[in-house]
């Protein structure tokens, strides 16, 4: 029996996890990385990280994913892996001639406290070339704060204030999503008529298309000279402040350009947020296109909703992610009853609060008695949902064995997805987005239903 | 050609040879280079990958929560019995357990583990970090063994210990721990095998026992394909041992052998050919007569079943050209001769692991002009896959979207097989899945107007 969770909850003192809903920060430093244009990731480590780090980003993307490592060995955990981090240098740039190396940590190397900014300075680094760090302790926060650390390193390394008055463009910080949905920000801004910098970029890496070549570095990702033009930008919009919030706050420190953080744009309400911040910092009105596309939204949740109302959900997955499905399914009329993330939550008295906050803030007047934790896991969350059963659970493909157990319909959301195919390439954010949700939502439930039904109650119009 | 490996790092160049152009010998079995792209894995990869088929054992990971999560239930070995190895235990270690020792909280996990799950044996994994803070493992493991009364087994498998072979050698020692009999317990010999390098992907261990099974020897445990607690205690009394994936099981092999008195033979349940001749080999090692007959009744069957279904496949992939990039040598020696089994002519083979009489026998199986390498990286897959013509390549994971974006076909012959490729009914399903990916449509709309430029016909 694949079900191997307890029912009965007794407290768990040893901090260990089991079935983790994180991973460790340098796959998101990894990811980040892969959306800078021309870019080699590295990893500062045992040859196993990135191995592992490549595998897991391959499966979820089914694309090639490049990134090298400096292969430490027993030597040079002793000695320090300064000289195999300037080996690797040297190499890299011979043989696969990036525009840029974005070296992340390990806990290896954190711990025996490689100075990488100092090895960096020494290295040969060939002219019009350039080597980024940041530190990702895997023992610290999880791949979300990794991916956050990289983003951060971009504005450290590189975003720069040169001119006298910022230019009319705006920062956008997608956060950790997949390539469909930085395209779909994308597509927004344009329609609205604003100039952007996307950091990182991802669509175009990890979403190429098919030519029968291989490109080791493909047509996408932000341009350093595109990084270093955040600094004179009028305005950052960070979008999911788990992923992207310190990297706007410290454009807003070096370069002067203040940021707004909103919630990744998942759902009407997200969605608005994020169009109504465009508007009031560069005073443009919603185009026609982006009022039908709410308005079809809007009539869609209506046609829909009765199929919605008082269903009970879990959802789990990135803190970003997780807060914008479940201000989302509350609009749907629905129940988040057992809402989770692996990630560390943040502290209650932080600036933007933790995340167990943020959701209880959601579900004030909705009546609803919830379950929210950071830093759990996923025997917590099917441990709940064993004691308090719920109609639909919402996550990443590790929720695949609790709703088999349970016999939950299932609606995969978030990272990784190693199980199914296309979901990075459509968005979850925006209307359109939300209208994907709403479609993936329905049919899990539907579909679900016409399974369940004997024959009187089978239905040909639902 | 290889000699001159422009476009490589000059360290590279002896890893790389082309039969019949080079003289000198393929460098293999050392560490990457730093800075290279490299396909490999860490020590605690490979111990991982050996010890996880142990259905009831709980894998808990001794570090951050990263090397857990990258492991969880990724091995596609089946069980038949308990799904335990297939949840993620890890001690999830932070900040404050890096700077104070993360001995505390490696046995708080296991006394709450044990609490929960009615296991009888835990391995625990160490992990880079451990390694460097030095937490005792070996004390901690003892001290809960004690206290539970079960078996505790620490696997000595820091990442940057060595690559993926030292881990093979880290999950041998936690095994030659697990198996070695109590004092005074003394085990009788049993007319038995054990089957070692069968991690049951797919069910592949199921189908050799079949055959074992009707050839009438006795299978005593596998080694560790469906393995559980109580059959691999037992392993010390088998009469044989029979290796089938060499580069994990060697070591544990030659151990068993001074230990326990058991001789080993290699043997390889890929392809027709090589099956057979394994078969016959374990008769010869383990039987009379009558075990000699029924086992050539076996394969006269079996071949003649199966030969009839790959011919209709050869005739279909006749002249096609494939390369193959697999974890160990062994393994890359069978799928030369599968591929001929099936018309298909090797043109470049690689291994991440494989030893040096390895690449020998490699380099006497394949044939002029076909490009060898070591530890190769994905612009050299790209390279000689291009340069050879090749219509399919053979990987892991990470090769997959590789090849694909080459417009090259592609099998799985790692974890992520879907079917069986073992034994008869293995070189029936390796022959579908090959035609099915070399033959397939999709590759068609590659050559649509426009697109697709400089790839060659494929089908």
């Amino acid at each position: 029996m694949l079900d191997c969770t307890p029912k009965e909850i007794k407290e768990r003192t040893s901090g260990g996890m089991i079935n983790p809903a994180k991973t460790c920060q340098p796959i998101g430093a990894m990811y980040a990385a892969l959306g800078i244009h021309g870019c080699l990731p590295h990893s500062h480590g045992s040859q196993g990280c990135c191995s592992y780090h490549r595998m897991h980003l391959t499966r979820h993307f089914r694309d090639p994913v490049m990134a090298s490592t400096s292969s430490f060995t027993e030597g040079a955990s002793v000695f320090g892996g300064g000289a195999n981090l300037k080996t690797a240098i040297q190499n890299v740039f011979h043989l696969y001639k990036p525009e840029v190396i974005a070296v992340h940590t390990t806990c290896l190397t954190e711990t025996i406290g490689d100075d990488v900014p100092s090895i960096i300075k020494t290295a040969e680094i060939p002219e019009g070339k350039l080597v980024i760090h940041t530190n990702t302790p895997s023992y610290v926060g999880s791949h979300v704060t990794g991916f956050s650390n990289m983003t951060k390193s971009m504005v450290s390394y590189l975003s720069a204030s040169t001119v006298a008055e910022k230019k009319e463009q705006v920062n956008l910080i997608p956060g950790f999503v997949n390539p469909g949905d930085m395209r779909e920000i994308k597509r927004l801004t344009e329609s609205m008529g604003i100039e952007y910098l996307m950091f990182p970029d991802t669509s175009g890496v990890v979403d190429s298309p098919m030519t029968g070549e291989f490109e080791m570095y493909p047509e996408g990702g932000t341009t350093v000279a595109q990084l270093k033009d955040t600094g004179n930008s009028k305005v950052t919009i960070a979008l999911g402040r788990f992923a992207s919030s310190d990297a706007a706050e410290l454009l807003t420190k070096k370069c002067r350009v203040p940021a707004t953080v909103l919630k990744t744009p998942i759902g009407i309400k997200a969605t608005d947020d994020f169009l109504m911040a465009l508007r009031q910092s560069f005073t443009v009105e919603i185009p026609k296109e982006l009022e039908i596309e709410r308005g079809q939204l809007v009539d869609i949740m209506t046609d829909t909703h009765y199929h919605f109302h008082g269903k009970t959900v879990a959802i789990f997955g990135d803190p970003d992610i997780v807060a914008g499905v479940t201000e989302f399914v509350l609009s749907l009329g629905m129940k988040p009853i057992h809402v989770l993330t692996g990630t560390p939550g943040g502290t209650s008295n932080s600036l933007t609060g933790s995340f167990e906050d943020n959701i209880k803030a959601m579900m004030e007047g909705t009546g609803i008695e919830a379950n929210i934790k950071s830093s759990g896991d996923l025997f917590t969350l099917h441990q709940w949902i064993k004691n308090q059963p719920v109609d639909l659970l919402i996550g990443t493909t590790y929720g695949k064995y609790i709703a088999r157990a349970e016999d939950i319909p299932f609606v995969r959301m978030g990272f990784p997805i190693l199980d199914r195919s296309v979901h990075s390439y459509l968005p979850v954010v925006g209307y359109r987005g939300a209208l994907r949700v709403i479609e993936m939502i329905s049919n899990a439930l539907l579909d679900r239903a016409d399974r369940d039904a004997s024959d009187d109650d089978f239905e040909l119009v639902m | 050609m290889a000699e001159s490996n422009a476009g490589a790092i000059a360290e590279r160049d002896e890893f790389i040879v082309t039969k019949g152009k080079n003289k000198k010998q393929l460098k293999c079995d050392t560490d990457s280079s730093a800075g290279c792209v490299s396909q490999r894995a860490c020590v605690y990869c490979g111990a991982r990958v050996v010890l996880n088929p142990v259905t009831d054992a709980i894998h808990l990971v001794h570090g951050p929560i990263g090397c857990s999560s990258y492991t969880w239930d990724i091995r596609g070995s089946l069980s038949s019995g308990t799904e335990l190895y297939r949840n993620s235990f890890s001690t999830d270690l932070k900040e404050q357990d890096v700077i104070f020792g993360g001995g505390k909280k490696l046995a708080a996990a296991i006394d709450g583990l044990v609490e929960k799950y009615q296991a009888k044996l835990i391995f625990v994994y160490s992990t880079c970090i451990v390694g460097v803070i030095g937490d005792d493992l070996e004390a901690i493991c003892r001290a809960a063994s004690q206290k539970h009364t079960i078996e505790v087994i620490p696997v000595e498998s820091s990442g940057f210990i060595g690559n993926k072979s030292a881990g093979y050698r880290a999950a041998g020692d936690s095994l030659l721990r697990l198996i070695k009999p109590a004092d005074q317990v003394v085990m009788t010999k049993s007319d038995s095998i054990n089957y070692l390098g069968d991690f049951n992907l797919a069910g592949e261990a199921w189908i050799i026992h079949n055959y074992l099974r009707e050839m009438g020897v006795e299978i005593n445990v596998t080694f560790t394909g469906d393995s559980t607690y109580e059959t691999l205690k037992l392993a010390p009394k088998a009469k044989l041992n029979i290796i089938q994936c060499a580069g994990s099981m060697i070591y544990m092999a030659g151990k068993m052998e001074e230990l326990y008195n058991i001789p080993y033979v290699q043997i390889s349940f890929l392809g027709i050919e090589d099956t057979a001749t394994s078969l016959r080999k374990i008769a010869a090692a383990m039987g009379d007569e009558v075990m000699i007959r029924k086992t050539e009744e076996l394969i006269v069957r079996e071949t003649n079943r199966v030969e009839a279904i790959i011919k209709g496949y050869r005739e279909k992939l006749q002249g096609k050209k494939a390369a193959i990039y697999v974890g160990g040598g062994f393994k890359a020696i069978s799928l030369v001769k599968q591929f001929r089994e099936i018309g298909i002519d090797v043109v470049m083979i690689g291994t991440q692991t494989g030893r040096e009489e390895e690449y020998d026998t490699i380099n006497n199986l394949v044939d002029d002009g076909t490009v060898i390498l070591d530890d190769a990286n994905p612009a050299e897959l790209e390279r000689f896959m291009m340069e050879k013509g090749a219509n399919l390549l053979v990987g892991g994971v990470k090769e997959r979207p590789l090849a694909y974006k080459l417009g090259v076909a592609f099998i799985d012959h790692n974890h992520d097989r879907k079917h069986p490729l073992s034994g008869f009914e293995g070189a029936v399903n390796f022959a579908e899945e090959v035609y099915s990916t070399v033959c397939s449509p999709v590759w068609n709309s590659l050559r649509g107007k426009g697109i697709g430029k400089g790839v060659t016909d494929h089908v």
